[in-house]
């Protein structure tokens, strides 16, 4: 039965220009990658799933990043939306440059991993990062140490 | 970008390879089985030849992960203070956790660069043609009407002789006779359920094996382990007592020889666990003990954070470096995925168990040393003898979650250089004005 799930999502990732972006060998990779993460085995990653890698929740701004993954006001996120999340980190080549000028931008460019950091400050996706935004950023560097002078003597 | 792996497998000439990889299991796998002397040895060697020069074995990532400390990598984006960009070095740091993490991989079996015919080792190859399939065919009719059901016999007939010669045993008054007969039972019905594994051992630096009033610690991949280690030497054994099959062994052998079993309740005690050991090792006339400190299974690629408690006790530590050979069959039991019924099935129907056992030089606490650094010392040098990576997460991760304060310990990381970065100009100017 997995099987069956498996090539079907293999042939709908062939028409979705996303999984263009990626080799069949890697999405074979992702696809175990993710199997694994879901541990409710119900074909789409929660939070939770996310936050049991040790690395990731380590990581001070390990909340935002999980929730770059999940559009607005959903909690699971499916194939689909795992790999879109993460073909913006795919490096530029330098062949895809000259490529195709009138067709959608692929999703590593340079311009759309800007946006993707910008998206990771702006947490009320107003497209503009207000001050309590940016004290917010700040707050999860621990400034009560940045704010304090110590004294020698 | 694949992995060697995939593109590993091309028709033609690969067939003739596979039919001497396909006896080359048979044969490993029977062997054990009906020989009962060391001139296997031979045997064996030529046959892993074979097998081994033709089989790469190495293990790659999937993504390309740049090492770089913090300090550094921040440092190279800016010199001053608190810059946008920050954000992109544990941006980047995330996503590459999520794609591949150092610590829920050990978890799960590991990956094999080329097939070894076992279907449960089929996660990213697929159909390649009908001759390897019919290949796959035989070498499971072969494992599951023919190995499987002679090493289940064996299995039942060193269970048994365990059971009935241990009680009997046990009825002896203490005495040196008793140490004696005992030492033989165990020896010879671990030696049976080795064979009913079709276990391949290969020992070295047997004149470092763990001597009386000591404790042996080993790396854990699996149950098996116990059975491995008491394959050339007697231990006393550590553990819970568990019900059923496992609780009639246990209850048996502790009657011939003094294992150290606990109730479940007294497990959490760790003083009183602690207090038990130290009474044991205090007797030089006792076994060695057996402990695994890392506390539960992983997956033998590493060997992570060992629990400082079998380092409290004191005595002299027996470090033992246990390294399976993945080709021939997995061994790591992935105790959420498989209950231990379904555990032993799975390496009954492997092909064979092969591992590397190495006794290491004794080793005992430093002055200064505390149990965490000694613990760290002890398990380094497992590491590098076994060929495994050092990780210093805690195996617990399996089920439970990572505390707070190691998240917070990397914030204060992130501060302590914005602080560096900023306080060096702020206290000049300081002391200029005095």
């Amino acid at each position: 039965m997995e099987k069956v799930n498996r090539s079907r999502d293999k042939q709908k990732g062939k028409k979705d220009t996303t999984a263009e972006v990626f080799s069949h060998s890697q999405i074979t990779r992702l696809y175990s990658r993710f199997t694994s993460l879901d541990k409710g085995e119900n074909g789409t990653l929660s939070r939770e799933d996310f936050q049991r890698i040790p690395e990731l929740a380590i990581n001070p701004l390990g909340d935002r990043i999980i929730n770059a993954f999940f559009p607005e006001g959903e909690d699971q996120v499916n194939f689909r939306g795992f790999m879109r999340t993460l073909a913006h980190f795919r490096p530029i080549e330098d062949n895809e440059k000259s490529k195709d000028q009138n067709g959608p931008e692929p999703l590593n460019s340079r311009s759309n991993k800007l946006h993707f950091a910008f998206r990771l400050y702006d947490l009320d996706k107003d497209d503009k990062i207000s001050r309590d935004e940016l004290l917010q950023v700040l707050e999860k560097v621990d400034v009560e140490q940045k704010m304090s002078i110590r004294f020698l003597h | 970008m694949g992995r060697p792996g995939s593109r590993l497998v091309s028709s033609g000439s690969i067939r003739w390879s596979w039919v001497k990889l396909l006896s080359g299991m048979v044969g490993k796998g029977l062997l054990p089985c009906f020989t009962f002397s060391r001139q296997q040895n031979v045997i064996y060697l030529l046959l892993e030849v074979i097998i081994s020069s033709w089989l790469l074995f190495h293990s790659q990532g999937i993504i390309e992960r740049d090492e770089t400390p913090m300090e550094k990598e921040i440092a190279r984006l800016h010199r001053v203070d608190f810059e946008f960009s920050d954000i992109f070095y544990f941006c980047r740091k995330g996503f590459e956790a999520i794609v591949e993490d150092e610590v829920t991989q050990r978890f799960s079996s590991e990956e094999l660069v080329s097939w070894n015919l076992l279907t449960r080792t089929n996660v990213n190859f697929h159909y390649i043609s009908l001759r390897l399939s019919v290949v796959w065919g035989i070498g499971v009719i072969v494992r599951y009407c023919f190995l499987l059901p002679l090493r289940f016999t064996l299995a039942a007939i060193g269970i048994t002789s365990m059971i009935v010669g241990t009680t009997m045993v046990g009825q002896l008054p203490n005495s040196s006779v008793k140490n004696y007969l005992s030492e033989v039972v165990h020896l010879t019905c671990s030696r049976i359920l080795v064979r009913a594994l079709s276990g391949t051992i290969h020992y070295h630096n047997k004149e470092n094996k763990p001597q009386k009033g000591g404790i042996c610690v080993a790396n854990h991949t699996s149950p098996i382990d116990a059975i491995i280690l008491t394959n050339d030497g007697c231990y006393a054994m550590v553990g819970q007592v568990h019900g059923g099959l496992m609780g009639v062994i246990q209850r048996a052998a502790v009657k011939a020889c003094p294992h150290v079993w606990f109730e479940r309740s007294e497990m959490k005690d760790r003083l009183l666990v602690t207090k038990r050991l130290r009474e044991h090792v205090a007797d030089k006339s006792k076994l060695p003990i057996l402990i695994f400190p890392e506390g539960t299974c992983i997956n033998n690629t590493s060997v992570m954070m060992f629990k400082k408690g079998s380092f409290e006790i004191g005595g002299t530590i027996y470090p033992v470096a246990i390294k399976y050979d993945p080709q021939f069959g997995d061994a790591f039991w992935n105790s959420s995925k498989y209950n231990i019924v379904s555990y032993l099935l799975r390496i009954m129907t492997s092909w064979a168990i092969v591992c590397n056992v190495w006794y290491m030089p004794p080793m005992v606490r430093k002055e200064g040393e505390d149990a965490v650094q000694f613990a760290n010392r002890v398990r380094s040098a497992i590491a590098r003898q076994g060929g495994l990576t050092e990780l210093p997460w805690d195996g617990g991760l399996k089920r439970a979650k990572v505390k707070d304060t190691f998240k917070e310990e990397q914030q204060k990381n992130y501060s302590k250089m914005l602080v560096r970065n900023g306080s060096v100009g702020s206290l000049s100017t300081g002391t200029e004005s005095d």
